[in-house]
């Protein structure tokens, strides 16, 4: 049997009468890049937030290594080791990259709530914060305001923010939406590097960078899976070309 | 910034009751340490609290209550009103940070405004009239605040002044600690990207809280401290007007500044002293004087001079 790190039963979420997720069963394997695709309002996003709890499911489970998490919190979520990105960047615009890393860093160090210590404390974290840096491209703006730097690279010190914290399953809602295809293929890069030794759940338009990193492939429409498998299957499978191309085999 | 700022602001807080009136003086670091406390939640956690006031005005009557009815020592009537502030602030919090943005804000007011009514009603606060002649003792049973230094043919009460000064650089190094800590480093994430400091694993909840309550015990301090230079705790004190008028000093100054807050409540207060010629015309002027500035200069006088300057102040 597969090693699931992540699994939902029978996930449903319902505003209003309205049915965003409807018995939702999603398993995404351990060391998988998964992605989930989907047209627009098929629901990928709000079961990105069920699974990090920003929203609360109307009916359905969710387990996270086996273990039941429906009822936590958000912050309990990321304390468990998942670790999500938005749609529109995540960062903190007016701290500096530098910053924005430690912050991440910082959080397990649990000085946190020390309120009568001076921030000088956090600076045995600036090596390794200097290393994802590094790691991300972003060495050289580590001390600017992060608000005035590229799109792309917010999105990159996302990424270095996000693995900071070291993981377990990371969740990353559209992360080369609105680039150029030079940025695209950088952040591609980063996923991949960024996937070794852990499990990312991915939402993503781009079918060029779902077909180059996705393991395994949901297609969801209507808050239900349409279809599912790896890239070669998804694509050839008559309904998804329908969902997308409103082509009719 | 660096230390001889420190020092030259230090040396004028010494010498500032020869030169000024050193009531005038008191009132100004009274206010200066409350619209720090605010800014504390306001400029570095993003939250806007409209019911600071209860904590200033609130500790004011505990402290002139303790002083006055109970013969407490001064510090330890500031110590009570202080401990009664940072508990209503746990309180207030409690139920406030469970909403955001404008909800918080008329959570905080409709809390204070339960204060003020407080103020109005309870036997031992005078009502109208306020808690009047509260005296102002002998600091630790040994040092007499009401003891006056003729200087220059000028009568100073210095023992008080320097008291409320030492009172203020407490205040202000808390806060100042505060926001440069580890745990300041949080509040400016949840500032800047509440979701995203969640989803990094703060429990953002916890930690304003924790901020509200730092702002409030330091709110409180401002207020037990005035309440001994004016011997006075009055339903002013508690007023959903006062409560507007840090937010006030704050945004004029610079939120999210250090000194920023310092510097309006200075303006506000000079003026407010400076015109009390006109009367009630004053408020049309303050409010002239405010619509300028917010039109011209957002971010208030440090904000916009911090950017001259390309550095924080």
């Amino acid at each position: 049997m597969a090693d699931y790190v992540l699994e939902t039963r029978k996930l449903s979420k319902e505003f209003k009468g309205f049915s965003a997720v409807n018995d939702l069963n999603l398993q995404v394997e351990r060391g998988h890049i998964h992605a989930l695709i989907g047209p627009n309002g098929a629901g990928k996003t709000t079961v990105f937030n069920l699974l990090t709890k920003f929203l609360t499911p109307t009916a359905g489970t969710i387990l996270f290594n086996g273990i039941d998490v429906t009822r936590e919190r958000p912050a309990d979520i990321a304390l468990r080791g998942v670790i999500r990105s938005f749609q529109i960047s995540a960062v903190f615009p007016n701290l500096t990259p530098l910053e924005n890393v430690r912050l991440a860093l910082q959080r397990p160090t649990g000085t946190s709530y020390q309120f009568w210590r001076s921030d000088r404390c956090l600076c045995q974290l600036d090596d390794r914060a200097m290393d994802l840096l590094e790691s991300v491209g972003l060495a050289e703006v580590s001390g600017d305001i992060t608000g005035e730097l590229a799109y792309g690279r917010k999105r990159a010190l996302e990424i270095a923010t996000t693995l900071a914290l070291e993981p377990e399953l990371v969740l990353l809602d559209e992360p080369t939406q609105g680039m150029g295809a030079e940025d695209v293929d950088k952040i591609t890069a980063l996923v991949k590097r960024a996937s070794a030794g852990r499990t990312i759940l991915m939402i993503e338009h781009n079918l060029k960078v779902v077909a180059t990193l996705a393991d395994r492939i949901t297609v969801l429409q209507r808050g239900a899976i349409l279809s599912e498998g790896a890239y070669a299957e998804v694509s050839q499978d008559p309904r998804v070309l329908e969902a997308y191309m409103g082509v009719h085999p | 910034m660096n230390k001889s700022i420190w020092a030259a602001l230090l040396l004028l807080g010494v010498l500032a009751p020869y030169v000024v009136y050193p009531v005038f003086m008191m009132k100004l670091l009274c206010f200066a340490l409350f619209a720090m406390a605010f800014n504390l939640l306001l400029g570095y956690t993003g939250l806007l609290s409209f019911g600071h006031a209860a904590f200033f005005g609130g500790a004011s009557y505990i402290t002139g209550h303790l002083v006055k009815n109970s013969g407490l020592t001064p510090e330890l009537g500031i110590l009570g009103g202080t401990l009664f502030a940072a508990l209503l602030g746990y309180l207030v919090g409690s139920l406030a940070i469970r909403r955001q943005g404008i909800y918080f804000a008329m959570v905080t007011l409709a809390l204070a405004q339960i204060v003020y009514f407080l103020a109005l009603k309870l036997p031992f606060t005078g009502g109208e009239d306020g808690l009047q002649g509260i005296p102002r003792g002998l600091l630790f049973g040994l040092i007499d605040l009401n003891r006056v230094y003729l200087v220059g043919g000028r009568p100073l009460g210095l023992n008080l002044y320097y008291f409320v000064f030492a009172v203020f650089c407490l205040g202000f190094w808390v806060v100042h600690r505060t926001i440069h800590s580890p745990f300041g480093q949080v509040l400016k994430a949840i500032r800047e990207n509440e979701p995203r400091a969640i989803s990094l694993g703060y429990k953002v909840d916890r930690f304003k809280l924790m901020a509200f309550v730092i702002s409030s015990a330091i709110a409180g301090l401002a207020g037990a401290t005035k309440s001994l230079v004016f011997q006075l705790a009055s339903l002013t004190d508690v007023s959903w007007h006062t409560s507007g008028e840090v937010v006030l000093m704050t945004l004029l100054g610079g939120v999210g500044t250090v000194l920023g807050p310092l510097v309006g409540a200075f303006t506000v207060v000079s003026l407010q002293s400076e015109l009390s010629s006109v009367g009630s015309w004053i408020t049309v002027i303050i409010g002239g004087i405010f619509v300028v500035c917010v039109l011209l200069f957002r971010r208030g006088f440090v904000g916009e001079l911090a950017r001259l300057l390309k550095r924080t102040l």
